[in-house]
């Protein structure tokens, strides 16, 4: 085995000892509640008190033992538990994952969180996941990049109170004082007089004494710390390279007949009339299914349509390939990408309704000594997420039983029963892997769907979403425009920063006759910049949405980021100064501004977040571009022409990322990228080997992002079908080198999943016009830099 | 259908086919022997997340029908090592390239049979041969780092 230091992109500062246990050691177990319908039900917390053990339940009130004598269960006494943590007499330890995994590596940094703080032995640690369910788990909502930020000091307290239980335990058993006994790797130690036990052998004793109080535990200091903000290897790697990983589609049931669905083209379609005599006659298909459309804007319900109802998902795709419908169009049939480009630039040529306030900046771009314009464009895009969505449920008995890779499985479970009008308590949503979410499986209408079949057909259905219906019938990124103006004194200083956006609302997907984004949602990434400018107005114009628009990896953020990143740089090259040079005097001195006071219209939104816990640190800004700056490179050598870096730096789910990316762009315009330096400021990091992977897929989702991917809309339909003309990155242009560098603090978390993205969108895009001189402002790419040596470049 | 059956070997294991003969292998290895490892991502060969060996060569299970495979040989990503510790595997664990996963198990078969080919790939090698299989989480870095690492142990003959 290589270690794992000597790999380029891990930076030095994780020990190379890090690795609590070798890869090829015993894995914990990883089994999936999903794995077994019948099973699934006693996977219930309630259940597990019949099976021994020792129960407990963190939640907001502390840390509660459940157990049968006391009749203290979920259903007796709900409250929002967050963790579920089970110690059977042998010694193994079953966490509860309460979040969803779609490869940030929730799944094994949750667990090594609390067996860190419980000193079990992580050898003897399983993971089982949670099914969707309000009362018991609180929010399982996995966006926002929020599993961490919001839930490390709860599961830290959580670990740290079964460590102390046990060490009660052991002390009572052995008649010396608590204080004379440790925790240690799944046993509790008396040194005194070289005794041990393990966990498993305390389980009885622990069941019966007093809960240690608050003050008797004791969250772990930095150096007690064993796995947390070490690398640890993922729990699922094992599954995940042996075809043995669960995913949505994997799940099989007795009887299960497969669905594939013709949905309206265009949003607010309808089916006028269907006829299904040559699908029926596909060998395998056994039925026609009409799913009612839903009224736009529809939420998280299914978009309607006509399924097939087959023996195997082939015959099911042949049969609704030999449908023939008519649809009727609805209010959307002539959405067009290229009009609406036109409308969203003359939305932001006007001014919009305020989202933040700071002087007058008509004023300031009057007496300015130069002022710069640009406007940026982004096109929708698609989550393309590799596992396209698809979704089991067998409905039978009065109860509704669901398995699919959702983001979200109270909002799929709640979905569920408003869309078959049945109790939410008769539904039960399991939750598999997910094979890519990016903000896509937040969104239930894929799970609806195969609910309402099985019980149209009285069997358990599979939908499956093919690609292309993945990529047309989206809750898609949305489109997006921006203008921005500055004015700058006479040594080349910001004194008036102008940012007018406009983009249709994902608020237009739950409500309707939405004009436009809200003022509010400039705070991700727009109205909450760092920059030391004594005149500031960032504006939202109005924007109709004709699609359904939903959350996509870092929301809004993605074209704030790329259009603000790219503006700094331009106005870097029209003041003749370095960029990053420029960035930091943007940025301006050390300081820590509560933005809701500082200019922000109400409600100021901070990621969930309270302005005091994360205001906005210009210094930790400033020091991802030092950081950066310093580990890339950045002030060596000059590269020759073709070859170019970029800088950008963004705050977005509270952290601060800076990138410098180096790009190559050949003569036929195609973008490489040889190397790109990350620097990260997220706080408290739990599992850094996860975090830079993050990074490193935030660079590479962001290449896709400004390179190649592009949903347009041509009479109302998404002109794209599939991957041969949806580009995304692939191998040869991908990163050679992805240099992150984690900056080590004990700060309060941020996000990580989401904010590497809107960064490197800037960087890519700066870094290819020091390479050939051509500004981007339209994306993609594309073919623009074709031809860029001789001039022929496009604007 | 009136064709006949279809006889094929997969991961060593003797399986008759009866269904439609243009049925894309990817659908009888995942809905009829549940061999769920081998993914759809695509159905058109643009993804890569299908790739099983027939016959030894990497192909994509979404284009290549049953009425092709009379007698072949396939192999999928669960029986490519009966305990799932080909020098891929391994070194995809030790570099954890995995994020979402959904992609891995194509991604290996595709490298299982570049190393085959070329035990020592460079990065030409291994951007070429692996060009057509893509990954949204972005593990581009770790796949070709893990592609090394194996050839490293392939050609010290440690592997298993």
């Amino acid at each position: 085995m290589i270690p794992r230091a000597s790999l380029p992109w891990l930076s030095p500062r994780v020990p190379a000892d890090a690795t609590p246990h070798a890869p090829d050691q015993a894995q914990p177990d990883v089994s999936i509640s999903a794995l077994s319908g019948a099973g699934a039900s006693r996977r219930d917390v309630v259940k597990w008190l019949g099976l021994g053990g020792l129960v407990l339940a963190a939640g907001a009130g502390g840390v509660r033992r459940l157990d049968a004598a006391s009749g203290l269960s979920h259903n007796a006494e709900p409250w929002e538990a967050h963790a579920y943590i089970r110690i059977a007499d042998d010694g193994t330890v079953t966490i509860v994952c309460h979040r969803s995994e779609m490869g940030q590596g929730i799944r094994t940094t949750m667990p090594m969180i609390i067996a860190d703080e419980m000193e079990a032995d992580w050898n003897r640690c399983r993971v089982e996941q949670a099914v969707g369910d309000e009362k018991k788990y609180g929010s399982q909502n996995t966006d926002g990049s929020t599993s961490i930020r919001d839930f490390l000091s709860k599961y830290r307290e959580a670990g740290a109170t079964v460590r102390a239980l046990f060490e009660d335990a052991a002390a009572k058993e052995w008649g010396v004082p608590v204080a004379q006994v440790s925790a240690q790797n799944g046993m509790v130690v008396h040194a005194a007089s070289s005794r041990s036990v393990s966990f498993g052998a305390l389980v009885a004793t622990a069941r019966t004494i007093a809960m240690p109080s608050k003050e008797r535990v004791r969250v772990k200091t930095p150096s007690q710390r064993r796995w947390e903000g070490k690398a640890m290897p993922s729990i699922d790697l094992v599954p995940m390279t042996t075809g043995k990983a669960v995913y949505g589609a994997d799940v099989m049931l007795p009887g299960m007949k497969f669905a594939v669905v013709a949905r309206p083209p265009v949003w607010g379609g309808k089916v006028l009339s269907v006829d299904d005599t040559l699908a029926l006659k596909v060998p395998g298909v056994e039925r026609v299914v009409r799913i009612p459309e839903t009224p736009i804007p529809g939420a998280y319900m299914p978009l309607g349509g006509v399924a097939v109802i087959a023996k195997n998902t082939w015959a099911a795709m042949k049969g609704r390939d030999a449908l023939k419908i008519t649809w009727e169009n609805g209010p959307n049939a002539s959405y067009d990408s290229k009009a609406y480009k036109s409308r969203l630039l003359d939305a932001v040529r006007t001014p919009g309704k305020a989202g933040r306030t700071v002087g007058n900046v008509a004023t300031a771009l009057a007496s300015a000594s130069r002022t710069i314009k640009a406007e940026y464009y982004m096109p929708h895009l698609s989550h393309a997420q590799m596992e396209p969505v698809v979704a089991l449920a067998n409905v039978s008995n009065g109860k509704v039983e669901a398995w699919g890779p959702t983001q979200s499985p109270q909002d799929a479970r709640n979905a569920i029963a408003q869309y078959l009008k049945v109790d939410a308590a008769t539904v039960t949503m399991h939750v598999t892997l997910l094979g890519g979410g990016f903000g896509r499986k937040s969104k239930p209408d894929f799970i609806c769907e195969a609910a309402f079949l099985s019980r149209e057909v009285k069997a358990p259905v599979r939908v499956q979403w093919t690609r292309e219906d993945d990529l047309r019938n989206s809750y898609l990124h949305s489109v997006a425009a921006h203008h921005l103006e500055a004015g700058l004194d006479a040594s080349g200083n910001v004194t008036a920063w102008l940012h007018r956006s406009a983009y249709p609302a994902i608020g237009a997907t739950f409500a309707p006759n939405v004009p436009g984004a809200e003022p509010d949602e400039l705070t991700n990434g727009a109205s909450d910049i760092p920059f030391d400018v004594p005149h500031i107005s960032v504006e939202i114009c109005p924007a109709v949405a004709h699609t359904r628009i939903g959350w996509y990896r870092s929301v809004n953020a993605i074209h704030h980021g790329f259009a603000i990143g790219s503006f700094v740089d331009e106005l870097a090259f029209t003041a003749r100064k370095d960029s990053a040079d420029f960035l930091r005097t943007l940025i301006g001195r050390d300081r820590v501004v509560d933005l809701s006071t500082a200019g922000l219209v109400k409600p100021a939104s901070n990621y969930g977040a309270t302005w005091t816990d994360h205001p906005l640190d210009t210094a930790r800004a400033r020091g991802v571009v030092d950081l950066a700056v310093e580990k890339s490179g950045w002030r060596g050598a000059a590269l020759p022409r073709g070859k170019g870096r970029g800088i950008a730096m963004h705050r977005s789910f509270l952290s601060y990322i800076a990138m410098v990316v180096e790009v190559e762009v050949l003569p036929d315009g195609t973008v490489l990228v040889p190397k790109a330096t990350v620097a990260v400021d997220a706080g408290f990091i739990a599992n850094p080997d996860r975090a830079k992977a993050q990074m490193e897929g935030a660079l590479i989702m962001a290449m896709s992002n400004i390179l190649y991917s592009e949903v347009s809309f041509a009479e109302g339909r998404v002109v794209q079908s599939n991957f041969r003309d949806y580009g995304v990155t692939r191998m040869r242009a991908a990163p050679r080198v992805v240099d992150v560098h984690l900056i080590t603090s004990e700060g309060l978390p941020g996000g990580v999943g989401e904010p590497g993205v809107p960064p490197a969108g800037g960087a890519i895009a700066n870094a290819i016009f020091a390479a050939t001189g051509v500004r981007v402002r339209e994306l993609p790419v594309g073919k623009q830099l074709a031809g860029w040596q001789t001039g022929k470049a496009e604007d | 259908m009136s064709s006949a059956p279809i006889t094929l070997t997969v991961n060593g294991a003797r399986r008759t086919f009866d269904g439609d003969p243009t049925t894309p292998l990817l659908w009888f290895l995942r809905d009829e022997l549940a061999l769920t490892g081998t993914k759809y991502g695509c159905g058109i060969s643009q993804c890569g997340a299908c790739t099983v060996h027939v016959n030894g060569a990497p192909v994509r299970a979404c284009q290549r029908l049953m009425q092709a495979l009379s007698g072949a040989a396939v192999t999928t990503i669960e029986g490519l090592h009966p305990s799932g510790e080909h020098a891929l595997q391994v070194a995809w664990r030790a570099i954890d390239v995995p994020q979402c996963g959904f992609c891995q198990s194509g991604q290996i078969m595709q490298a299982a049979t570049l190393l085959k080919n070329n035990p020592a790939p460079t990065d030409a090698h291994i951007d070429a041969a692996m060009n057509g299989h893509i990954c949204r989480c972005g593990t581009y870095p770790r796949i070709r780092a893990a592609i090394k690492v194996a050839a490293t142990t392939m050609a010290a003959g440690t592997s298993k």
